[in-house]
């Protein structure tokens, strides 16, 4: 699904937060959206995910625009929040099914695309267990198996690997760039750890507001006259 | 969307919370050790001090105990609304009020079903008041217990706005201390729901008006009439009134824009 932001700026009272962020995003694949903590990720997902009204510009998203038609383009959207969203007394299942009722979907529907998700993701074995039980790691898996139940095209994860360890973080990354290959899924990745990002990914650097780069990996730094990301991203923003 | 959605949705609502309660079902307990201590500790100390006479819907003398039980079944309303309307916006339940946000159907049904939700699950506990009541007399009749149902229902839906438009609007009242003080105690004590509004009158006239115009009272005096199987229209009128137009206020309010936590902390 292809997102189109067009002029967005956001100020939280006097603070402007985001400031006039312009991109396109084409259709499957992974995105990265790099930027040091404070520099404005997590409020564009909140308009993304109308969580925050629009104040300026629009959001398109498969062409719709998210002020006109909101409902269709949630429909098309999972989201991993950068703090945990689950219910930690429920049961894995009880959480995904929670989810897909949000959804208009069935017990019966809930039940067979949750078990099919969980399958994928190696969980189905701990479907009946409080998520309280499972690691950082695996609750993160849950929470974008949710993200998923209801077959979006998009999938927004906002700082999914934090709290995690290195191995977590990087299993959980590579589970989601299969996600973008077996399911032609568009992603956007959220994240202030360069390596998470690989050379050839689309990047999108936000930093105080401003969207510094945009474009692949390696064409940036190209740009830049560095010799990868890592340096990329501390010249722009002196972070990393 | 489709009615087979919106009724999905409704299920899955109501079935979280009370999955929730069952998982916390020690604390609402405890909520009820609240209105039980009043029922049998307050009221026997101060039925020897306030006489009751003949009032409706009551046809014969009664105790005090009989008097309040009523009133105490939305106090409880009352301290579960305020208490889950704030956690629906500030921390315990924002995570989950993200991912209901999310859904595609349309927001006021979504908090108007999470604010029936939360009822339901209070009444629960109402019930469960009124089956101890019985043990300190306070015998309504049968059928009372059914004709309650709406007026209970009702009256949860019109806390539950409140609470949902005070979270949302008024910041400084971010913790239950603060909605205790300034919401809760105000519109139970200015009420009828501990002493009838004729024998404030005599007390205390400016107080009697404030009660009149609570609509807490008028919520608990149509909890009393439909539990004694007696009609009142003019309390059953007010409350679902004010229920309608704080609800629509409320669901209208809950805005992203005025619960800027919904979006996270500015990063």
């Amino acid at each position: 699904m292809t997102i189109e932001a067009r002029n967005i700026s956001f100020r939280y009272g006097d603070k402007p937060v985001l400031r006039e962020v312009s991109f396109a995003l084409t259709s499957g694949g992974f995105h990265a959206l790099l930027g040091p903590n404070g520099a404005g990720k997590s409020t564009l997902f909140g308009l993304l995910t109308r969580l925050l009204a629009l104040q300026q510009g629009d959001i398109l998203l498969a062409g719709q625009s998210l002020k006109k038609q909101p409902a269709e383009a949630m429909r098309k959207i999972g989201v991993v929040f950068q703090q945990n969203a689950l219910d930690l007394d429920l049961t894995v299942r009880q959480n995904l099914q929670y989810h897909a009722a949000l959804h208009g979907m069935s017990r019966k529907e809930a039940r067979a695309r949750g078990d099919q998700e969980l399958e994928r993701f190696g969980l189905l074995n701990r479907a009946n267990e409080a998520v309280r039980q499972l690691n950082g790691g695996h609750r993160r898996r849950v929470e974008i198996a949710r993200a998923l139940l209801h077959q979006p095209s998009l999938l927004l994860l906002d700082e999914p690997t934090v709290g995690l360890d290195v191995a977590s973080r990087k299993a959980l990354n590579q589970h989601v760039r299969n996600l973008c290959d077996e399911d032609g899924l568009t992603v956007l990745w959220a994240t202030h750890l360069i390596e998470e990002v690989r050379e050839d990914d689309r990047v999108l650097i936000l930093h105080q507001g401003q969207l510094l780069a945009d474009g692949a990996g390696n064409e940036i730094c190209e740009a830049e006259g560095t010799h990868d990301l890592a340096e990329t991203f501390h010249s722009l923003t002196g972070a990393g | 969307m489709k009615a087979a959605h919106y009724w999905h949705c409704f299920v899955g609502i109501q079935t979280r919370e009370w999955l929730r309660f069952w998982q916390q079902r020690t604390r609402f307990a405890s909520a009820l050790v609240r209105p039980l201590l009043w029922l049998v500790v307050f009221a026997a100390g101060f039925r020897a001090v306030l006489g009751i006479s003949i009032i409706p819907p009551y046809e014969t003398y009664i105790t005090y105990e009989t008097y309040i039980a009523p009133g105490l079944c939305g106090m409880i309303i009352l301290f579960n609304s305020m208490q889950g309307a704030l956690s629906m916006v500030y921390d315990r339940e924002l995570g989950s009020m993200r991912v209901l946000l999310m859904s595609p159907l349309p927001r006021p049904f979504l908090l108007v079903t999470k604010l029936l939700a939360m009822g339901v699950v209070s009444i629960g506990q109402v019930y469960v008041f009124l089956l101890l009541a019985l043990l300190v007399d306070v015998e309504p009749p049968l059928w009372g217990y059914l004709a309650v149902l709406p007026a209970l229902l009702l009256t949860s839906l019109m806390l539950g706005a409140l609470g949902l438009l005070i979270a949302t609007w008024i910041k400084q009242l971010e913790n239950f201390a603060g909605v205790m003080n300034f919401v809760i105690f105000p519109m139970f004590f200015m009420s009828s729901a501990l002493y009838p509004l004729w024998r404030m009158n005599e007390a205390s006239p400016w107080l009697y008006w404030i009660s009149q115009f609570n609509p807490f009272t008028h919520a608990v005096e149509a909890i009393r009439f439909s539990l004694y199987l007696e009609w009142n229209p003019m309390a059953y009128g007010i409350t679902a009134g004010v229920a309608v137009v704080l609800a629509l206020l409320a669901t209208a309010g809950f805005r992203p824009q005025r619960t800027k936590i919904l979006g996270g902390k500015p990063a």
